[in-house]
């Protein structure tokens, strides 16, 4: 496991913004990184390269890696849904959004589908409350969810994974 | 119309990118500042401007810079706090979204007046596309010269770095957001000291929010005294409210804060009325973690007083019966929402978002949410809200930071103003699972306390 030629680059622009021996603040951006190249989650032998990259101890990658939610410490699928769930999304209808995923791709919350497509997590507030329901998939927010745009977002979804193979 | 001085040119085209900023007269206070101004002297506007701290705690800025510490060779740091992530609040992302060099412009006034060389922004981790683009108009802004060495010819020398944070709310509080920035867990640090003596790298740091950074602009284009004199009393200039829940329209919306909050909720030009042609029944007028009050509350104050949205009225009568200005997430419910249902998500994102590292918070929180959940879902018995009651004052001001106080007050208020509604729960248990309480008495007009 190593970064590429153009992921090291991105970690050396990242070192680059702290002051000399302040690397380590460089580790959530740097995890961020490695989650995305490395298969959509974090290993333990992903954080150990980390905290090597970084100089410092394995145990101060787990301790961050394991306090913030968007780091995956199991593997997820290549699509993962994550719902917020919290009061503003609540008014606006998120329950019915997360039963109809659940029925829909027949799995339970934290779940992955058995073809490793999906997986649906629910998180609280995102800062899109005025624009709910709504979830974050990859970099990006789908808003003003209804059962036919979940219904599009996953036959797209799709879509793309046999175009791809 | 309320005046404009933050999102004026939000809508215009291509506004987003560097050409079309400067030409709208964007980085004239950056010029304004580095040839005419001493960063006392933007420090003293800033004093005059009245503004004060747009991320929740209302603290007045001018004041704040002031407070900064000077030591000989130490090098200055001010941080954004763009992690936005109380419930209920959506304002800072539309304005980096939207307007990203008019929070860098900003930045670089702030930057100079509080001599800091190298500014941080630190961004919630799912604003992903953000960092984007916030790098692009920071890059842009350093190919015109507004960023880098020597500025416009001066010997102030800038750079600013945007840093993702990775979903923990907590690490919105100043302290939390330092030790993130460092590559650490957010644990809130004990104060004494505060981060302007000891901030990030144990070097003097102002932490501000993103909103307060922008209205630097205006305050230096127009001068601190003309500023004070926009909105009322202690509540000057211009605030950003985001709007949301079941309303015709949500958003974000700048006000001069002296429109009244009936104003806000029931014009065309805000939100917009209640959506379906429902009735108005409760409201969370500063995000979550302020007190939530029922609709005859929020729009008189119990002295029978027309209710402003503004710092003063939104707390008019303390925890009893106002509430607070907070961060200006607006949360609207209609006659169909559930008051215990609402309050138990709030609970429950309290639980998921405490660091851990006071047992009042890491304890208390778990018991709201359990609680709670009992409560919403048939099971809870009257004790249960006085045992709720009692868990949510004993975590009030007993912890590091202030997320405990904001975890107990939703749950104090929401029992203070809609207890009948958690009783309601407890004796119905069957009914409540298939139906909601209503809007019983929460609109009717109230006996004024005259004191
Ligand atoms: C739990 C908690 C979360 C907070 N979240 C934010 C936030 O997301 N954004 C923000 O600007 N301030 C937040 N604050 C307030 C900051 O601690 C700090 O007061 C603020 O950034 C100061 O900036 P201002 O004076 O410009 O408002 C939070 C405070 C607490 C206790
Ligand atoms: S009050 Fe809660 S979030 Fe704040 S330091 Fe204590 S445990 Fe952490």
């Amino acid at each position: 496991m190593k970064f590429n030629e153009q992921q090291i680059a991105e970690f050396n622009r990242l070192v680059a913004r702290y002051p000399e021996g302040k690397q380590k603040s460089a580790l959530l951006p740097v995890l961020h990184l490695a989650q995305e190249s490395f298969g959509g989650w974090l290993s333990t032998e992903t954080m150990n390269y980390v905290a090597e990259l970084l100089n410092i101890t394995p145990i101060e990658v787990y301790e961050v890696a394991t306090f913030y939610s968007m780091y995956n410490l199991k593997p997820v699928g290549k699509h993962v849904f994550e719902v917020c769930q919290t009061g503003p999304c609540m008014i606006n209808g998120s329950d019915n959004i997360i039963n109809y995923i659940k029925e829909k791709l027949k799995i339970e919350i934290g779940e992955t589908t058995p073809d490793g497509m999906f997986t649906l997590k629910t998180v609280e507030c995102l800062g899109a409350c005025g624009y709910a329901p709504m979830m974050q998939m990859g970099k990006f927010y789908k808003e003003h969810l209804t059962k036919e745009k979940v219904d599009n977002i996953i036959e797209e979804c799709r879509k793309n994974a046999a175009l791809n193979n | 119309m309320s005046k404009k001085l933050l999102l004026e040119k939000a809508h215009v085209e291509g506004i987003r990118f560097y050409d079309v900023y400067r030409r709208e007269g964007g980085y004239n206070s950056v010029e304004k500042t580095l040839k005419t101004l001493s960063p006392e002297a933007v420090v003293e506007e800033v004093k005059k401007s009245g503004l004060r701290g747009r991320g929740g705690a209302g603290f007045p800025t001018g004041m704040k810079w002031s407070f900064i510490a000077k030591p000989e060779g130490v090098p200055r740091h001010l941080v954004c706090n763009a992690d936005e992530s109380e419930p209920g609040t959506f304002k800072d992302r539309y304005l980096m979204e939207f307007l990203p060099h008019l929070l860098i412009e900003g930045l670089i006034v702030s930057s100079y007046a509080l001599g800091s060389n190298d500014t941080y922004i630190y961004i919630r981790g799912e604003y992903a596309w953000i960092v984007d683009i916030l790098e692009q108009a920071i890059e842009e802004a350093k190919a015109n010269g507004w960023l880098g060495k020597n500025i416009l010819g001066s010997s102030f020398n800038c750079n600013i770095h945007v840093q993702r944070g990775a979903g923990a709310y907590i690490c919105g509080e100043e302290t939390a957001l330092i030790e993130s920035l460092e590559g650490k867990r957010g644990n809130p640090r004990i104060k004494p000291p505060f981060p302007a003596i000891k901030g990030l790298w144990e070097r003097p740091t102002v932490v501000n929010n993103v909103e307060t950074l922008a209205a630097i602009v205006p305050i230096i284009n127009m001068g601190g005294e003309e500023y004070a004199k926009i909105g009322v009393g202690r509540s000057t200039g211009t605030k950003l409210i985001s709007a949301c829940g079941n309303i015709n329209k949500p958003g974000v919306y700048e006000i001069d804060m002296t429109i009244s909050v009936e104003e806000f909720i029931y014009s065309e030009e805000y939100c917009g009325g209640i959506a379906n042609g429902k009735k108005l029944k409760a409201c969370i007028p500063g995000g979550s973690s302020v007190p939530i009050l029922p609709a005859n509350l929020l729009l008189k104050t119990a002295k029978g007083e027309t209710r402003y949205m503004n710092y003063e009225s939104l707390s008019d009568g303390g925890f009893a019966t106002g509430s607070m200005m907070g961060s200006g997430g607006f949360i609207v419910l209609d006659e169909d929402q559930c008051v215990v249902k609402h309050t138990y998500t709030l609970a429950r994102f309290y639980h998921h978002e405490s660091c851990g590292q006071c047992s009042p918070c890491r304890e208390g929180t778990i018991w709201l949410d359990k609680l709670l959940y009992k409560l919403e879902h048939g099971q809870g018995k009257l004790s249960d809200i006085d045992l709720l009651w009692d868990v949510q004052r004993r975590i009030e001001g007993n912890t590091i930071c202030p997320l405990g106080d904001a975890a107990a007050w939703p749950v104090a208020a929401a029992i203070r103003h809609f207890r009948d509604e958690f009783e309601w729960h407890v004796n119905n248990p069957q009914e409540s699972q298939i139906k909601n309480f209503g809007l019983a008495h929460y609109a009717d007009a109230i006996q004024p306390i005259t004191v």
